[in-house]
This record gives C-alpha cells, sequence and structure tokens, in this order.
C-alpha cells in the first residue's frame, strides 16, 4: 500500500498565458506600438466605439485591431469600413481572448508599421478579467442602459481594467441614468479609476478619449 | 464560464509533475484561489470533476483555500482584509485603498501523490 506525500508545486494555473502576455508586452514596447483592449457585455457598444476611434486616428496614426467573436465576423466587416487592418479572431466556444490567440493573430504583421493596437474582446464581463493580453490598457466599457450598478456586479473586471467608458451618453436622460452613482459604484471598486463618458453616435466625449491616447501614444 | 479550461490547466499541472515521479496517482490538488481571481469555486469544483475522468487525477479531490483581498491603506501605511470586494476602502480609517496585496491568487500550491 502506497502513502500518499504531500508535494509543494506553488505553480500558477494560467502561468503559460502570463508568461506569453509579458512576451507580447515587451514586443509592443519594444516597436512603440500603444496596445488598448476593450471589454464589456454584448452590446454596451465596443464595435461602434472602435470604429470611431479607429477613423479619428487614422490617417495620422498607424492603427489596427484584432477582434475576439464567438461564432461571426460581422464586427471586423465593420471595422474594416475604417480602412485600418483588422482582423477576426474566432474563439469557438471560448468565452475570451488568451494571449496566445493574440499572438496567433499577429502573425505576419510587422509591428513596426503600427502606432495602435486595438484588442476588442468577446462581450462578457466575467471570464477575461482572468487573462493578461499583454495589452497596455484596458478599457471596461458600460452602457447607459445597462444600468448604474454594473461594477457592483461585475467588480473582479473593473478591478482588472485602467479606464472605465460609460458608453451611449445621448440615451441617458431617456434611461434616467444616474451619472453620479455610477461614478461611486465605480470608484468604490476600483478607486482613482479615470472614467470616460461618450457617444459614439453624437461624438461627445471622443475628443477628451482622443486627447488621452494621444498623451501616452505618438504618431512616428 | 472559463472555470472547465482552468481545470483543465490544473490536471495537465499536475499530471506533468505526477508523470515526473514516475506516473504515481494524484491523489489531491491544493489550490489557493484569490477573491479577484475571476474563478467561481463551486464552478471550477464541478469542472473538475469531469475533467479529471480517464486521467491519472480521477477520483482525485481539489482542495481549494480561498484567500481574501488584502489591500494597503496608505494613511494607515498597513495591510488590511477586505471585508468585500464591492468597496475598496480601509476598514480601520475609510480611505480608498487600490493598492492590492494579495486576491489574485491562482495557483497550485501542493499536490497529494502516492509514490
Amino acid at each position: 500500500m502506497n502513502t500518499p506525500r504531500l508535494v509543494q508545486v506553488r505553480e500558477k494555473v494560467l502561468k503559460q498565458n502570463d508568461l506569453i502576455a509579458r512576451e507580447l508586452r515587451q514586443r509592443f514596447r519594444e516597436a512603440k506600438v500603444l496596445t488598448v483592449s476593450l471589454v464589456s457585455s454584448p452590446g454596451a457598444g465596443k464595435t461602434t466605439f472602435l470604429e470611431k476611434t479607429l477613423s479619428l486616428l487614422r490617417p495620422q496614426y498607424r492603427v489596427a485591431a484584432l477582434v475576439g467573436d464567438l461564432a461571426t465576423d460581422n464586427d471586423a466587416a465593420r471595422l474594416k469600413r475604417t480602412e485600418a487592418p483588422v482582423r477576426q479572431i474566432i474563439t469557438g466556444t471560448v468565452c475570451h481572448l488568451e494571449a496566445l490567440m493574440v499572438e496567433r493573430a499577429l502573425e505576419g504583421w510587422d509591428l513596426n508599421n503600427l502606432d495602435c493596437l486595438f484588442i476588442e474582446n468577446v462581450g462578457n464581463l466575467v471570464c477575461p478579467s482572468s487573462y493578461d493580453l499583454g495589452e497596455e490598457l484596458r478599457l471596461v466599457l458600460m452602457s447607459v442602459t445597462e444600468g448604474e450598478d454594473k461594477p457592483l456586479k461585475y467588480p473582479t473586471i473593473f478591478n482588472s481594467a485602467d479606464i472605465a467608458v460609460i458608453t451611449k451618453i445621448d440615451l441617458a436622460a431617456a434611461v434616467e441614468f444616474d451619472a453620479d452613482a455610477a461614478h461611486r459604484n465605480i470608484q468604490s471598486v476600483r478607486p482613482g479609476m479615470k472614467v470616460l463618458h461618450v457617444s459614439s453616435k453624437t461624438g461627445e466625449g471622443l475628443d477628451e478619449w482622443m486627447q488621452l491616447l494621444k498623451s501616452k501614444s505618438s504618431p512616428s | 464560464m472559463h472555470e472547465l479550461s482552468i481545470a483543465l490547466s490544473i490536471i495537465e499541472m499536475a499530471t506533468a509533475e505526477a508523470e515526473r515521479r514516475g506516473g504515481a496517482k494524484v491523489d489531491g490538488v491544493y489550490l489557493k484561489l484569490g477573491a479577484l481571481s475571476g474563478v467561481v469555486k463551486d464552478a471550477l469544483l464541478f469542472s473538475y470533476e469531469i475533467a479529471c475522468e480517464g486521467t491519472l487525477l480521477e477520483g482525485s479531490r481539489l482542495l481549494i483555500e480561498e484567500v481574501p483581498v488584502e489591500v494597503y491603506c496608505p494613511v494607515c501605511q498597513t495591510e488590511h482584509a477586505l471585508a468585500s470586494i464591492l468597496q475598496f476602502i480601509c476598514p480601520v480609517c475609510g480611505s480608498p485603498t487600490p493598492q492590492i496585496v494579495q486576491g489574485n491568487e491562482l495557483e497550485v500550491v501542493a499536490l497529494e501523490i502516492e509514490e
């Protein structure tokens, strides 16, 4: 009869992902590419926000985007209208992007020809929080139609992000969105978090977003 | 729900370790799970049991130690456990506490192996 023995291991479960993410971050920094990822629930307006962002940055900045989706390439098709290089990552049944998917999707792209890379995650406020993608900035988007308590329902994703973007503010009055409550909730789960208010439809708030991006990146 | 892929990674890791020890059977896996890891304990336990079938870990137990969030309070200059991940404020002085000291853990710390 064998006696069980306790063996110390100490190994991070997501070690492989963290390792690839670290390598990606290094590559982005060396090539001076500002990499920004976007997470939100489905329908919060990530693609429209990204479409506007790409259009406003081009042609002064060399921009590109990777778009995660479970099954379709609809978002990539929409973003291609901006004439920026766009690649779709179809994850199949996987509900989030992982660093390896990003690494594979970048194959053949010369990062030295880019100033800004955007990575749109699969619409999901739970799973993406565990996976580092090598990005410099992580944006979490929430639309006014989702309610002010989104940060309290998904504190982990807000905690893993750098900037909160409240979208569809042109609808704020119609849905009686309480901006102060939303801010309180964001600051409660992530003290000091930068918050932007935008409407991709009217363009409100996009100036501040552009200034913020440009302060972190320079066209070459 | 990404707990199944997390469970598969744990099994892969434990299998590799067991094989290094001559294909020994694994009876238990000890895991540290931070409150901010983004992984749900019950979903992970459920996925683990299914994912273990047909592996060296079949019938093994996943022993999860839940790690609460600890933050550093810049005013008290001390570390405190947070009462809730919905309120990042110092439980003593009420100051905002963005600096996380622990709570992101998702790591295998030990294996119970039959040798």
